[in-house]
C-alpha cells in the first residue's frame, strides 16, 4: 500500500513535503494506521510521531488520516484507507515540532482558562462532598474526554481564533464543571465566557462531533453553555 | 473574558441573540411581501403606492430595516474578525480590518438613512 507522510523539520526544512512510503500490509489483517507508522519506522527512523498508550486512552497519536481526524492507534485501516492509498498529516491549524508533531500549547492553554478543577467555598466536609447518583450522571458524556484535540483541530472556528475561542474540546470541560453539583463557582464561570469569542464563535458545524474518537458531542454541550448564558442574562 | 469594543452589543449572547432575532423579522418582511405579491396577481402603482401608505407596513419596513442593518453589521465583524486577523495577513491586519469595518459602518448607515427617507416619502 501507499502511504504518503507529511514531513517537515521547521529547523532545517524551508517547507513542508510529502514523502512516500510503499508499506507491505500483513495478508489478511485490518491493522491500526498507528502499527502502518511503526512499519514506516522500520524503514525510515527519522519520521515522527507521538503515541503512548496505543489503546485510545492518553490521546497523544492524534493525527490526520486521508483528511479526517482521529486515533491513529484505533483507526483500522479499513476504516480510512481509499483507493489502497493513505495520507497522513498533523492535526491542523497548530504549528508543526516535527512530521507529525505538532505543538498544543493554544489547545492547551484554552483548557486551563476554563479552569478545569472543582471550584467549592463550602466549608470542607468531614469525609467527602457527596453527589446523588442522578446529579453524577449528568457528567456523563463529558468527563470521559482525553483532551486527544481531534475535535478543536477539526473546528474552522478554532482554526481562525485559536488565542480567543475556547474550542470544542475546553467547552465540553468548561459544561463538565458548570454541570457539577458540587462546583459553586458558576457564576464566575458563564461570565467568564460570555464574551463574543469564548463561546459564541460556534456555528454548530458539529465538525467536532464527526471525529471524536470517543464519541463525545461538544456541540450539544455547547448549547447548554448558551442556554445557561441565555437563562442568567434574560 | 475576551473584550473586544467593535463587538455590537460587547457582549456574545446579545449580539447571538440580536442575530437570531433579526432573522426571524427579516424572514417575517420576506414571507409577508411574498404572500402579498401572490395574492395581488395585477398587481399596478397605486396598489403598491397605498401599501407602502399603510404606517403598519411603514412601521413593519422600518424595524425591518433597523434588523437588516443589525444583522449585517454582526455579520460583517464576525467575518471581518474571522479572517483579517494577524494570524492571517500579518502586521497588517488590525488597520485593514478597522477599515473594513469602518466602510461596513458607512454602507449601512448611508443605507439605514437612505431607506428611512424612501419609507417616510411614500
Ligand atoms: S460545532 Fe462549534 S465547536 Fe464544534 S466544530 Fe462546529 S464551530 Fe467548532
Ligand atoms: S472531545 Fe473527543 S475529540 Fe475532543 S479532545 Fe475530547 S476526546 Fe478528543
Amino acid at each position: 500500500m501507499k502511504v504518503s507522510v507529511y514531513r517537515y523539520n521547521p529547523e532545517t526544512d524551508l517547507k513542508p513535503r510529502m514523502e512516500d512510503f510503499d508499506v507491505t500490509i500483513p495478508d489478511g489483517k485490518d491493522i491500526m494506521v498507528l502499527d502502518v507508522l511503526a512499519l514506516i519506522k522500520e524503514q525510515d527512523d527519522s519520521v515522527t510521531y507521538r503515541r503512548s498508550c496505543r489503546e485510545g486512552v492518553c490521546g497523544s497519536d492524534g493525527m490526520n488520516m486521508n483528511g479526517v481526524n482521529g486515533l491513529a492507534c484505533i483507526t483500522h485501516l479499513s476504516e480510512v484507507v481509499k483507493n489502497d492509498k493513505l495520507v497522513l498529516r498533523p492535526l491542523p491549524g497548530l504549528p508543526v515540532i516535527r512530521d507529525l508533531v505538532v505543538d498544543m500549547s493554544a489547545f492547551y492553554k484554552q483548557y486551563e482558562r476554563i479552569k478545569p478543577y472543582l471550584q467549592n467555598d463550602d466549608p470542607v466536609p468531614a469525609i467527602e462532598r457527596l453527589q446523588s447518583p442522578e446529579d453524577r450522571a449528568k457528567l456523563d458524556g463529558l468527563y470521559e474526554c482525553i483532551l486527544c484535540a481531534c475535535c478543536s483541530t477539526n473546528c474552522p472556528s478554532f482554526w481562525w481564533n485559536p488565542d480567543k475561542f475556547v474550542g470544542p474540546a475546553g467547552l465540553l470541560q468548561a459544561y463538565r464543571f458548570l454541570a457539577d453539583s458540587r462546583d459553586t463557582h458558576t457564576e464566575e464561570r458563564l461570565a467568564d465566557l460570555e464574551d463574543p469569542f469564548s463561546v459564541f464563535r460556534c456555528r454548530g458545524i458539529m465538525n467536532c462531533v464527526a471525529v471524536c474518537p470517543k464519541g463525545l458531542n461538544p456541540t450539544r454541550a455547547i448549547g447548554h453553555i448558551r442556554s445557561m448564558l441565555m437563562e442568567r442574562g434574560t | 473574558m475576551v473584550t473586544n469594543v467593535t463587538s455590537f452589543g460587547r457582549s456574545g449572547l446579545s449580539d447571538w441573540l440580536v442575530q437570531r432575532v433579526s432573522a426571524v423579522v427579516i424572514l417575517l418582511y420576506v414571507i409577508c411581501h411574498a404572500a402579498i405579491i401572490i395574492n395581488t396577481p395585477d398587481m399596478d402603482y397605486l396598489q403598491w403606492h397605498a401599501l407602502f401608505a399603510d404606517p403598519v407596513m411603514k412601521i413593519f419596513s422600518l424595524i425591518t430595516l433597523v434588523a437588516l442593518c443589525a444583522h449585517a453589521w454582526i455579520g460583517m465583524w464576525t467575518v471581518a474578525t474571522d479572517y483579517l486577523t494577524t494570524r492571517m495577513l500579518g502586521e497588517k491586519a488590525t488597520f485593514v480590518r478597522f477599515l473594513f469595518l469602518v466602510i461596513c459602518i458607512g454602507v449601512l448607515v448611508v443605507y439605514l438613512l437612505w431607506g428611512i427617507m424612501i419609507l417616510w416619502s411614500v
